[in-house]
């Protein structure tokens, strides 16, 4: 797939929906996230790689941080930015960043800076057009990436399980979905639960883990955890990815002769 | 697969760039909630006196339609309110506070000028306006709307609105329906100003629920906000244009103002220069609105012009302020900030220097001065609370307290984000069972240092009570020229912080009487010049949330021995210079004939 296609879609996504609604904190804001992740990006990839990275995923990591993160501060969005990016030479596993970066710096923030910042977690407008327009692109996008199976899983999983936190709660259905139908969700669904870095190979393996995130979010929940799907990937995902490792190094397991050529991919992007 | 030296030297430089950054959130997430005083250095402690001056008023809350069982502590949140005028022209400060459940009395609280306050309102006919079928009381507003020198109060409820006439300070006299208002408004703020400056006082209401519900006897539970950010389907706003006589005529569409936000604070000044008083709205579920006055004739929305309506938030609180002392009034509007779920944080905008003279231009700059973090804020008044010269910053806060380990904000925080068709019928909300949101905060008393610096000096001067505070309103209740505040508990008692400032620092009040213009003199624009310094105030007619300071206006000067000269703007437009006028004293100001 044409790797300009996601930041593309999530560019017009910000834009459109800061015109319309305002939804930015300030551009200077958004703009340090993108240029902290950026720079990071290129800092790194260059020192460690020895060559330019490309900075498409970077600038996808610095506008997730800039759009989901609300903070008054300018040093939220720099700092959750270049701890999104450093991640991804930090933990990984067989030469694949264990986090999605963003997923990482977010949750990180949340819990190391609570009274300075919170995530993104209203409607954009009264109306429900631009989650129809963003779940159409989104669902473009990931259909041509091969990943939509990775989001419809975990929206069916969501609604499924919402049934069962509703009746231990005792709160509405509706009431319990309600998260779903913001944007916060749609970033997450499109952009985060179907990172092919820090997802499993496997089709099969994907909806099993994304199914796991659903409902590692919802025991969150049934915790009153606000900002639990964060939580729930930062939790789920790499234990995950490493047991997919695993079983794909295992001697005689064909799969890992394809999980040579996977790195070596892996090392052009 | 092994590493390489290099590799495993970068690799160690990310690490504690990694960890580094992580450290850095923990340090500067802990100065981010700001500098709080450990001793008290600052020339001023603040005791509640509540009690010793004869008050023991304790607010009741509403009770409305049992739809909203499950969410009425929320719903019913509202109500505390308190307005300061010198009802009777003795010369000391009164003050009315509002009750909020049917039946319930309000309190007019005459000053007796011997240190004690004496409950009238019941003998003087403004106690009773909570009865069965007309609505609650939300709050009130003084101004005398007939320029005979006293004045008169003006009720604003979840219901019929309700405007008393001051029969010369001997009691007072309901002429709603002469007046003309409307038969029920949901509205938790009102604000007396003098929009086309023909002398006389009109009235500007705007609604907060909308104005075809009755909470107390609900059709449907279809009544919540469309959205917690983007809400259009709030009260409307209603412009009352005094005709004279008693009378007075709507005329909000006519001049402009046509907004159905969800407002809950407003306050007017003249915030563009132009010499008539603008209104800035705060609104709860979206952005704030700036109508600037053009002349009298019509108002323009200019909020996202002038810098203050880019983001959405939750606004409750409509102050002004000139906390650098150089001639440019702010605008305080406070939101919610709850650690680990929503910082909004609370908005301090400050015009650009040279704006003035067309649309203001604003920055926002309470995260640089401190003043942004203040958990679920309401009403904030500026006062310069230890006459050092500078104005300092009281901030109330706290929405419902209830059960003390056990929190609703989960539950808040699923609803808020759902979509419209989710978020707008009350039956969809999780039900509160007894669990509290943001309840039990500290306060703030932010002392500006006059550097551009604000430090949070409430626990060591004496302010530590954790009531559901809601309105706020700064007076000199003894004349000894020293700042008192009172503040307004929802479901609580009301409290006065009685001030006591450090012998030698000087101050002046000054206390306006309109001719020409409105008797009230309000939107009078004082500007007091001492020591290289300048500051601005304006007689406001009901600012912060559901709150009305004293129309008198103080002002520290710190060690200074001697005022270089005043400058007055009446609302009719004339200025009057006040040389070298004596100081630490009360002035009594006329305007000319």
């Amino acid at each position: 797939m044409n790797r300009y296609y996601p930041p593309l879609l999530i560019t017009g996504i910000l834009i459109s929906a800061h015109l319309s609604f305002g939804i930015l904190e300030g551009y200077s804001r958004t703009g340090t996230a993108i240029l902290v992740a950026i720079l990071a990006e290129l800092v790194m990839g260059r020192l460690t790689y020895g060559r330019w990275p490309h900075p498409a995923s970077a600038y996808i990591t610095g506008i997730s941080v800039g759009i989901l993160v609300r903070s008054p501060f300018l040093w939220a969005y720099a700092l959750c930015a270049l701890v999104s990016i450093a991640t991804k030479y930090v933990f990984r596993y067989r030469d694949r960043h264990v986090w999605n970066p963003s997923n990482f710096g977010v949750s990180a923030l949340l819990l190391l800076a609570p009274a300075s910042a919170s995530v993104l977690s209203i409607q954009w407008g009264n109306v429900i057009w631009p989650m129809v327009i963003i779940w159409i692109l989104g669902a473009v996008i990931v259909w041509r990436a091969g990943r939509a199976h990775i989001s419809a899983t975990y929206v069916a999983s969501f609604l499924l399980l919402s049934l069962v936190s509703s009746t231990v709660t005792g709160n509405t259905w509706l009431a319990t979905v309600a998260p779903i139908t913001g944007p916060m969700y749609q970033l997450f669904i499109f952009f985060m639960v179907t990172d092919p870095k820090t997802t499993v190979r496997s089709k099969t393996g994907q909806c099993v883990v994304v199914f796991f995130v659903a409902l590692v979010e919802m025991i969150l929940r049934l915790n009153e955890i606000v900002y639990a799907p964060f939580y729930a990937l930062f939790l789920v995902g790499p234990p995950a990815l490493l047991i997919d490792e695993w079983l794909r190094s295992k001697p005689g397991d064909v799969r890992s002769v394809r999980l040579q050529a996977d790195l070596r991919l892996s090392e052009q992007d | 697969m092994s590493l390489g030296p290099r590799a495993r030297a970068l690799w160690v430089v990310w690490f504690v760039v990694l960890v580094g950054s992580l450290y850095a959130m923990v340090r500067l997430n802990r100065a981010a909630t700001g500098t709080v005083a450990t001793n008290n250095r600052f020339g001023f402690t603040l005791v509640e006196s509540a009690k010793q001056l004869g008050v023991d008023f304790v607010h009741q809350g509403p009770t409305f339609d049992r739809k909203l069982d499950h969410i009425m502590p929320q719903v019913a949140a509202m109500g505390a309110a308190v307005a300061v005028a010198d009802f009777d022209r003795d010369g000391w400060p009164d003050f009315y506070v509002t009750n909020s459940a049917d039946g319930s009395l309000n309190r007019l609280y005459r000053n007796q000028g011997d240190g004690t306050f004496k409950d009238v309102a019941g003998d003087l006919g403004v106690a009773d306006v909570n009865r069965a079928g007309t609505g609650v009381s939300m709050g009130a507003v003084w101004g005398d709307y007939d320029n005979d020198g006293f004045e008169d109060l003006f009720v604003y409820k979840y219901g019929r609105p309700e405007l008393f006439h001051n029969d010369a300070g001997r009691g007072f006299t309901a002429v709603s329906e002469k007046a003309g208002l409307p038969a029920w408004v949901n509205a938790n703020t009102a604000v007396w100003l003098d929009y086309d400056r023909d002398g006389k006082l009109d009235l500007f209401l705007p609604g907060y629920w909308s104005e075809d519900i009755d909470l107390s006897r609900l059709q449907t539970t279809k009544i919540m906000p469309e959205s917690f950010e983007y809400a259009e389907n709030g009260g409307r706003k209603y412009l009352f244009h005094n005709l004279g006589g008693g009378a007075f005529e709507e005329v909000s569409q006519k001049l402009g103002i046509s907004s159905r936000r969800w407002t809950l604070a407003a306050a007017a000044a003249d915030l563009s220069g132009s010499g008539f008083p603008d209104l800035f709205l705060a609104n709860d579920y979206g952005v704030p609105q700036l109508y600037l006055n053009k002349d009298g004739k019509q108002f323009v929305e200019s909020g996202r012009d002038s810098g203050v309506a880019r983001t959405p938030k939750s606004g409750m609180n409509a102050s002004f302020g000139d906390v650098f002392n150089d001639g440019r009034l702010s605008i305080y509007k406070t939101n919610i900030s709850e650690p680990g779920v929503l910082v909004q944080a609370n908005d301090l905008w400050v015009p650009k220097k040279g704006s003035a003279g067309g649309t203001p231009q604003y920055d926002d700059l309470a995260s640089s001065l401190g003043v942004d973090l203040g958990g679920w804020s309401w009403g904030a008044q500026f006062g310069d609370l230890n006459n050092d010269g500078t104005l300092d910053l009281y901030l109330t806060n706290g929405y419902v307290s209830a059960g003390e380990r056990s929190s609703y904000w989960y539950d808040f925080a699923v609803i808020a984000v759902g979509h419209s068709a989710i978020i707008g019928d009350a039956a969809n909300w999780p039900p509160m069972k007894g669990r509290s949101l943001s309840g039990y905060q500290r306060k703030r008393v932010w002392l500006n240092d006059g550097l551009g610096r604000f430090t949070d000096v409430a626990q060591v001067v004496g302010v530590t009570d954790t009531y559901d505070g809601r309105a706020v309103a700064l007076a000199d209740l003894s004349n000894r020229g020293v700042l008192d505040v009172i503040a307004a508990n929802q479901r609580g008692p009301l409290l006065i912080y009685r001030n006591t400032v450090q012998p030698g620092r000087h101050w002046i009040e000054l206390a306006l009487d309109g001719s020409s213009g409105n008797r009230s003199a309000i939107g009078a624009r004082v500007e007091v010049q001492w020591n290289g310094r300048t500051q601005v105030q304006e007689v406001s007619g009901g600012n912060g949330f559901s709150s009305q300071n004293d129309r008198r206006l103080h002002y520290g000067l710190g060690s200074a021995t001697k005022i270089d000269r005043i400058v007055i703007r009446w609302p009719s437009g004339r200025t009057q210079t006040i040389e070298n006028p004596a100081i630490d004293r009360i002035l009594a100001v006329k305007e000319p004939a």
